[in-house]
C-alpha cells in the first residue's frame, strides 16, 4: 500500500460513517463452541475424577477406560476449549486494534471454524478408538496432525494478513502475544510430531522419528511449551485487551509489557527439563530446566502486575462488574500456579512432588484457575457485544458462576496439595527397622477420600459453566422489552482500543 | 542512550516482530535438543539392549494404545526408596529403541520399568483381566477384552519402518518376523532360529493358552522383558558416565 492510499485510509478510518465491516459470524461461533467444548471436556473430567475414585466406572469397555478417556480430557480442555477461545477472542481482537477486517474475510473466517472443529473430532474419535502417538498433549496421529497443520497456516496468514492491513501505526501488545503463540505453537507442532506410518493402508499407526531420551527431551520441550505458548502467551493476549476494557483503563505499564513480553518467550522455551528430573535425561539439561524455571517466575509476575495493576482506580468495578471480577481471580490464579511452577521445579522439591497428585494440582490452579476462568471474564464481556446487547441476561447468574467455579478449584487443589505430599511422603517412608513402610497400593488406597473431594470439585466448576450456557442462550436470544428491564448495566460500553 | 534502543520499530513492523520472535524463541529449544543428538555419551556404553521381538514390540503398542503411560511411570530415578521398591535406576540406553519413549509423568500406579519377571505370567494375565481379583485395593480398569486374537498381519512392516529410523533390524528378522512372533507365542515351536535373532527373549503361553496369539500374550510378553535386558553386574561406573 502506498504512502498515499496509506494516509487515505487512515482518514477514512477516523470517520466513523465508514466505519471498518469486522468478520464476526465465525466470532461468534467461535464463542458459543467454546462454552460447548469447555462444558464438554469437563464433563469428561469429572467421569474420569469419578473412575480414579470408583474404578467401576471403567466399565471395563475399550473405549471408556481412564487410558483412553484422560487424552480426551486433556486435548477437550486445551485444544477444544482453550483453542477456541483463543481463535474467538484473537481474531476479533486483531481486527477491533488494528481497524481492519479480517484478512480472507468471511470466507477464512469460515474455514478456521470448520477446519478446527474437524481437528478437535478427529482426534477424539482417535482417542476413544486407541489411534494415539502416545505422547501426552501430542496423542494425534499424523493425519491429524497434518490438517491442523494445514489450519495453523491458514491463521498465521489470516492473522498477520490483518496485521499486515491495520490502520493503527502499533501493533497492539494484545497481538504479540498471539502472533507468539501462533509461530511458536507452529514450531511446537511440527518439531515434536516427526513420525513415519508404517502402512497406509493399515490404518493411522506411525513411529515417532526421535527415540528413548532424545525423544523425552523434545516431548518435554513441546509440552512445557504448550503451556508456554498455548496457555500463557495466548491467554496473556486476551488478557492485554479484555481486562483494560472491562476497566475502562490503558494497560498498566507500557514498559513492562515490552520487558514481561520478550523475557517471558525466551525464557519460556529453556524450562521443559524440568518435566524429566531426576530421569536418564543427561544432569546438564536438567540443570539448565531448572535454573530457567526460576527465572520464569519473574516474567510471569511481571504479566500479573500489567494486568492487575490495569485496575488502579477502577477497582470499584469489581463490585459492579461480576465479569471483570472473573478476569481479576484468574489472573491472581496465574500468579499462584506461576509462582507454584518454578518451586516444583527446583530438584529437591521436584523429587518428592513428580510422579503425585501435587502436579495435577498444579496444572488445574493454572487450567482452571487462570484460562477457565479468563475466558469466561472474556466471554461475559464479548458476548453482549458481539450479539449488540446492553448487558448479560442475568448478572447473579454470573455471581453463582463465580462462586461455584472459585470453590470447585479451591476444593481441587486443596485435595490434590494433600494427596501429592502425602503420597510423596508414603512413597519414601522408612519403618524403625528401615525397610520401606508402605506397599505402593496402601498409597493408593489413601488417596480414596482425596480423588472424592477432587471430584466433588470438578463437579462444582463444570456447574458453573452450565449455569453460564444457559446464561448465554439466554443473553443471546433476549428480546428488547426484556432487555429494558432493570438489572444492573453490564460493561459493554465501547471503549476505543490501542 | 536508551532512547535508542526504541521499541518503536518492531512494534511498527509485523515482519521484524515475527523474525525477533523466531530467534528468541529457537535459542533454549536448539541448546538443549541438539547436543542430546551429537554428542554420543547421552545414551550409556551398557551391553544388552536390543530391540524388541515382533511380539513384544505388538505388545508395546498394545501399551500405547491403551494409554498405559498415564498412570504408569517407566522410569526409576536414582533414590534409595526407588531402588528398593523397583530396581536399579533407568538409563538411557534402555530405552534407545521405545518409539515413542513411555517414561511417564504420573504414578496412579507403580513404576513398571523393571516389572519384568517379579510376576509370574498367569499373575498378569489374571491381574489384567481383573486388577480387583488379585489386588483388591487397585483402580486399574480392567482388560479383559485383550483376550481377542492379536492382529499381526503387517509385523514386517512395523520392522522395517524402524529399521528405516535406525533400530538395528537385521534382514532375517524381517523376513523371519511373523514366524518369530508365532514361535514366541507357543512354547512348543521351535525356537533355534527365534533365540539366535533375540538374546534374553523367552518363549511362553503368555496369556495361559498356547493355541492361539492374542493381545494378552502381546502385552504380558511385553511387561516381561521391562527392565530385564541389562545385567547390571557386569555394569561399571565408568559406563554409566553420562555428559
Amino acid at each position: 500500500m502506498s504512502a498515499s492510499t496509506a494516509d487515505a485510509a487512515w482518514t477514512r478510518s477516523r470517520s466513523r460513517a465508514a466505519e471498518t465491516e469486522y468478520v464476526e459470524g465465525p466470532v461468534k461461533a467461535f464463542a458459543v463452541i467454546t462454552l460447548f467444548w469447555g462444558i464438554v471436556g469437563f464433563l469428561v473430567g469429572v467421569v474420569i475424577a469419578s473412575q480414579l475414585a470408583w474404578p467401576a466406572l471403567n466399565l471395563d469397555l475399550e473405549w471408556t477406560t481412564f487410558g483412553r478417556l484422560r487424552p480426551l480430557h486433556t486435548s477437550a480442555v486445551i485444544f477444544a476449549f482453550g483453542g477456541n477461545a483463543l481463535f474467538c477472542t484473537s481474531l476479533y481482537i486483531v481486527q477491533r486494534t488494528s481497524r481492519a477486517r479480517l484478512f480472507g474475510g468471511d470466507d477464512m473466517g469460515w474455514f478456521l471454524f470448520w477446519g478446527y472443529q474437524f481437528v478437535i473430532v478427529a482426534a477424539a474419535l482417535g482417542y476413544v478408538l486407541g489411534i494415539t502417538q502416545g505422547k501426552e498433549y501430542a496423542e494425534p496421529e499424523w493425519y491429524v496432525d497434518l490438517w491442523l497443520t494445514v489450519v495453523w497456516v491458514a491463521y498465521l496468514i489470516a492473522f498477520g494478513g490483518t496485521l499486515i492491513r491495520r490502520e493503527e501505526p502499533h501493533i497492539y501488545v494484545a497481538n504479540w502475544f498471539f502472533l507468539a503463540f501462533i509461530i511458536t505453537v507452529a514450531v511446537l507442532h511440527l518439531g515434536n510430531n516427526v513420525s513415519i506410518p508404517v502402512d497406509l493402508a493399515a490404518g493411522g499407526f506411525s513411529y515417532s522419528a526421535p527415540a528413548g531420551v532424545q525423544g523425552a527431551m523434545i516431548q518435554w520441550w513441546y509440552g512445557h511449551n504448550a503451556v508456554g505458548f498455548f496457555l500463557t502467551a495466548g491467554f496473556l493476549g486476551m488478557m492485554y485487551y479484555i481486562i483494560p476494557k472491562q476497566a475502562e483503563r490503558p494497560v498498566y505499564s507500557y514498559r513492562l509489557s515490552i520487558v514481561h513480553f520478550w523475557s517471558l518467550i525466551f525464557l519460556y522455551i529453556w524450562a521443559g527439563p524440568h518435566h524429566l528430573h531426576y530421569t536418564a535425561l543427561p544432569d546438564w539439561v536438567q540443570t539448565l530446566g531448572m535454573v530457567f524455571s526460576v527465572m520464569l517466575w519473574m516474567p510471569s509476575w511481571g504479566g500479573m502486575i500489567n494486568g492487575i495493576m490495569t485496575l488502579s482506580g477502577a477497582w470499584d468495578k469489581l463490585r459492579t462488574n461480576p465479569g471483570l471480577r472473573f478476569s481479576v481471580t484468574a489472573v491472581g490464579f496465574y500468579g499462584m500456579s506461576t509462582f507454584e511452577g518454578p518451586v516444583m521445579s527446583i530438584k529437591a522439591v521436584n523429587s518428592l512432588s513428580h510422579y503425585t497428585d501435587w502436579t495435577i494440582g498444579h496444572v488445574h490452579s493454572g487450567a482452571l484457575g487462570w484460562n477457565g476462568l479468563v475466558t469466561f471474564g472474556a466471554l461475559y464481556w464479548l458476548v453482549p457485544v458481539l450479539w449488540r446487547k446492553s448487558r448479560m441476561y442475568s448478572t447473579a447468574l454470573i455471581s453463582w458462576h463465580f462462586w461455584l467455579a472459585t470453590l470447585g478449584i479451591v476444593l481441587y487443589i486443596t485435595a490434590m496439595w494433600v494427596s501429592g505430599i502425602m503420597q510423596g511422603l508414603m512413597w519414601r517412608a522408612y519403618d524403625e527397622l528401615g525397610f520401606l513402610q508402605y506397599s505402593f497400593v496402601e498409597t493408593v488406597a489413601a488417596m480414596h477420600p482425596y480423588y472424592v473431594i477432587r471430584m466433588l470439585g470438578g463437579l462444582m466448576y463444570l456447574s458453573g459453566a452450565c449455569l453460564m450456557a444457559w446464561n448465554v442462550f439466554k443473553t443471546i436470544t433476549m428480546t428488547e422489552a426484556e432487555e429494558a428491564m432493570p438489572a444492573r448495566q453490564a460493561a459493554g460500553s465501547a471503549v476505543a482500543a490501542g | 542512550m536508551f532512547k535508542k534502543l526504541s521499541h518503536g520499530p518492531i512494534e511498527r513492523n509485523i515482519l521484524l516482530l515475527g523474525v525477533l520472535t523466531v530467534i528468541t524463541i529457537s535459542i533454549g529449544g536448539l541448546a538443549q535438543i541438539v547436543p542430546l543428538f551429537t554428542v554420543e555419551s547421552t545414551i550409556e556404553r551398557v551391553q544388552g539392549v536390543r530391540p524388541y521381538t515382533p511380539l513384544e514390540l505388538a505388545g508395546r503398542n498394545i501399551y500405547v494404545r491403551e494409554g498405559c503411560y498415564n498412570c504408569h511411570s517407566q522410569m526409576v530415578r536414582p533414590f534409595r526408596d526407588e531402588a528398593e521398591r523397583y530396581g536399579h535406576f533407568s538409563l538411557a540406553a534402555e530405552s534407545m529403541y521405545d518409539r515413542p519413549f513411555q517414561w511417564g509423568s504420573k504414578r496412579t500406579g507403580p513404576d513398571l520399568a523393571r516389572v519384568g519377571g517379579r510376576y509370574s505370567d498367569d499373575w498378569h494375565a489374571a491381574h489384567l483381566r481383573n486388577p480387583r481379583s488379585i489386588v483388591p485395593e487397585s483402580i486399574m480398569p480392567g482388560y479383559a477384552f485383550l483376550d481377542r486374537p492379536l492382529d499381526y498381519a503387517n509385523i514386517a512392516a512395523h520392522l522395517r519402518t524402524l529399521r528405516g529410523l535406525g533400530v538395528p533390524y537385521t534382514d532375517e528378522m524381517i523376513r523371519n518376523a511373523r514366524a518369530d512372533l508365532e514361535a514366541q507365542a507357543r512354547p512348543e515351536a521351535d525356537a533355534t532360529g527365534f533365540n539366535a535373532r533375540y538374546a534374553r527373549a523367552r518363549q511362553g503361553a503368555f496369556d495361559g493358552n498356547p493355541d492361539r496369539v492374542t493381545e494378552m500374550d502381546a502385552l504380558v510378553a511385553y511387561l516381561q522383558m521391562l527392565g530385564t535386558l541389562v545385567n547390571f553386574r557386569d555394569v561399571t561406573p565408568e559406563q554409566l558416565r553420562q555428559q
